[in-house]
């Protein structure tokens, strides 16, 4: 478990983490989501002890970072893949952390196996890695002392595909062994396929936070029927706004659970029934929106929702 | 996924969070001796300590008039490349954790900064006693070798105390580099200050001794160059010994404190 209370880092005038706090759960993935410059990397720094809080503390397993005995066995830390000497190969990298943690040696090879970095690449050195190797291996050093905890800054950088896949399976299953997994990212569809809860964080500030069922409840929905315009009909008779989006599906903040009862009752047969696609995407960019760097297109379009919800967010952070 | 279930879940059960124990200082200096070497330049600093050494001693055979070639002669020979190239490893074992950026992993291993930087100064100082033993064993081959290919006399004139104070000043030199690594924490930065306190700052000194007859007092207590070569010349006498200190704590001890208070307030990014 991961405790992070009233964590604060002043730079001068600068407020860059401003009294953000949330817990981490054993058994579940959090996803810690902001742009670029938010203070998700100085409050995970915060929380490893790298860098020392203005104010405020954070627990990891129930102690302050720096009262682990042995960190390595107990929390892995990746802050960022590219942070390792360029003159080390990655089987020398993995074999530091494997005896400063004094775990047995063998668990070299099977980290190497564990992230499908061949004998070949392993005796290569780190300076020749791609971004998707230096991830790897980092993901391999965090566990290579069998931690319960894991703290991730970005891991799924420079990961193709397949390795978003493999990358999104591990950290499934780590959780799902009760690991406690924190995240950090600013690719919003994968935070939004593997985690389970959600800290949005904008400008140092947390802007919201929660389960994901919880925060994706009344993104909306898109819907397509037989007949739009009874649809459309009752969806207006229940007090609901649609609109019609360019490939002709009606669009509707309601919930589906919603659209479907309103359909039932209104006896109109449906073609297609689903959460808005971008659900987590645009609540990201309406809730960070002030303190996105370039415009808020977006969000400006998506303004009179974005009220709307702004203020069911804060009625539930509340 | 198997691999995921045997390595990620055989021990959810089994542990026990409660004994963990802590990292012994003995592990982490064994690590940090390990990190000196296991980079390129680690290993080509380490080849051409080896390489120095040999070419010295070559040379010394080669070059000495025949009745310097002693034991003294050849440690000296093969102790000098060495004053120059251990102080770069010590610095680049501190710096690379900033330059390299590997502190973000160093210091979450072992998250209490003071005890790394410990482990670095034992294990630098493993290194250059290491060193120094060699070039003494260097010594006594090149001094047995030497003499019997041109005939001279076999000469042993290296006491145990001088050796010793040899190795005090050798050290000296190294701690110069743990220093500048701490103070600096660049690689780049660190090795041109090294090089300008080694080669610039004696040569200043010489010419302020040279053009203020007043300062040549004043040298053996400020130039820390100069003090040490008391130790390198043999046992230093009452006062020098003094001087030695003096100069250790200006250009050692001080700015390592200075730097050692940088390090534990300073982010690592």
């Amino acid at each position: 478990m991961i405790t992070i209370d009233n964590l604060t880092k002043k730079y001068g005038h600068t407020l860059a983490v401003d009294e953000v706090s949330f817990v981490a759960q054993p058994g579940r993935v959090t996803g810690f989501l902001g742009p670029n410059g938010a203070g998700k990397s100085t409050s995970m720094r915060m929380m490893v002890g790298l860098t020392k809080p203005t104010s405020g503390s954070a627990t990891v397993a129930g102690r302050p970072f720096a009262d682990l005995p042995n960190p390595g066995i107990e929390v892995g830390v990746m802050l960022d893949a590219s942070a390792q000497h360029a003159g080390r190969t990655g089987r020398e990298i993995l074999t530091i952390a494997q005896q400063l943690t004094g775990v047995a040696a063998r668990r070299v090879d099977e980290m190497l196996d564990l992230v499908s970095l061949t004998p070949a690449e392993a005796d290569r050195r780190v300076g020749n890695y791609s971004l998707g190797m230096r991830q790897r291996l980092g993901i391999g050093t965090a566990l290579i002392g069998n931690p319960r905890v894991l703290i991730l800054d970005e891991p799924a950088n420079g990961l193709d595909p397949a390795g978003i896949r493999w990358m999104r399976d591990l950290l499934r299953e780590f959780a799902d062994d009760g690991g406690t997994v924190l995240l950090s990212s600013h690719l919003l569809r994968e935070v939004e396929i593997v985690a389970d809860d959600i800290v949005m964080i904008g400008g140092g500030r947390i802007v919201c936070q929660g389960s994901k069922a919880d925060l994706l409840r009344g993104v909306g929905s898109v819907v397509r029927a037989t007949d739009q315009r009874a649809l459309r009909g009752a969806l207006h008779a229940s007090g609901f706004e649609t609109a019609l989006s360019d490939d002709g599906a009606v669009a509707t903040d309601v919930e589906p659970a919603l659209v479907g009862q309103v359909a039932l009752r209104a006896g109109v047969a449906l073609t297609e029934l689903r959460a808005a696609e971008s659900g987590l995407e645009d609540m990201f960019l309406q809730l960070t929106a002030d303190t996105q760097r370039d415009g808020t297109r977006h969000g400006k379009r998506n303004q009179k929702r974005n009220q709307k919800r702004d203020q069911e967010s804060e009625r539930k952070a509340a | 996924m198997t691999t995921i279930d045997t390595t990620l879940g055989a021990t959810a059960v089994d542990r026990t969070p409660a004994r963990v124990a802590p990292v012994p200082l003995t592990r982490v200096v064994r690590v940090e001796l390990r990190k000196m070497f296991d980079t390129r330049v680690g290993f080509w600093l380490m080849a051409s300590l080896v390489i120095l050494g040999v070419v010295a001693t070559i040379g010394t055979i080669l070059f000495a008039p025949d009745e310097e070639l002693t034991h003294n002669t050849f440690a000296a020979a093969i102790g000098f490349p060495m004053t120059i190239v251990l102080p770069i490893i010590a610095i680049l074992s501190i710096t690379g954790e900033w330059s390299q950026r590997t502190g973000l992993t160093t210091f979450t291993l072992v998250p209490h900064r003071g005890r790394v930087l410990l482990a670095k100064t034992l294990s630098a100082v493993v290194v250059g006693v290491a060193a120094m033993l060699v070039a003494l064993v260097v010594g006594v081959v090149g001094n047995v070798a030497g003499t019997a290919i041109t005939g001279t006399e076999l000469i042993w004139d290296l006491s145990a105390a001088q050796f010793g104070t040899i190795v005090i000043g050798s050290l000296l030199c190294l701690l110069t580099g743990t220093m500048l690594g701490m103070v600096i924490r660049s690689s780049p930065g660190a090795l041109v200050v090294y090089f300008v306190m080694t080669l610039v700052l004696p040569t200043v000194f010489g010419i302020l001794a040279t053009s203020q007859p007043d300062f040549v007092d004043v040298q053996p207590w400020v130039d820390a160059e100069l003090a040490r070569s008391f130790l390198f010349e043999g046992p230093p006498q009452g006062e020098q010994w003094a001087q030695v200190a003096v100069t250790a704590a200006l250009w050692l001890v001080l700015p390592a404190l200075l730097g050692l208070r940088l390090i534990m307030r300073s982010e690592v990014k």
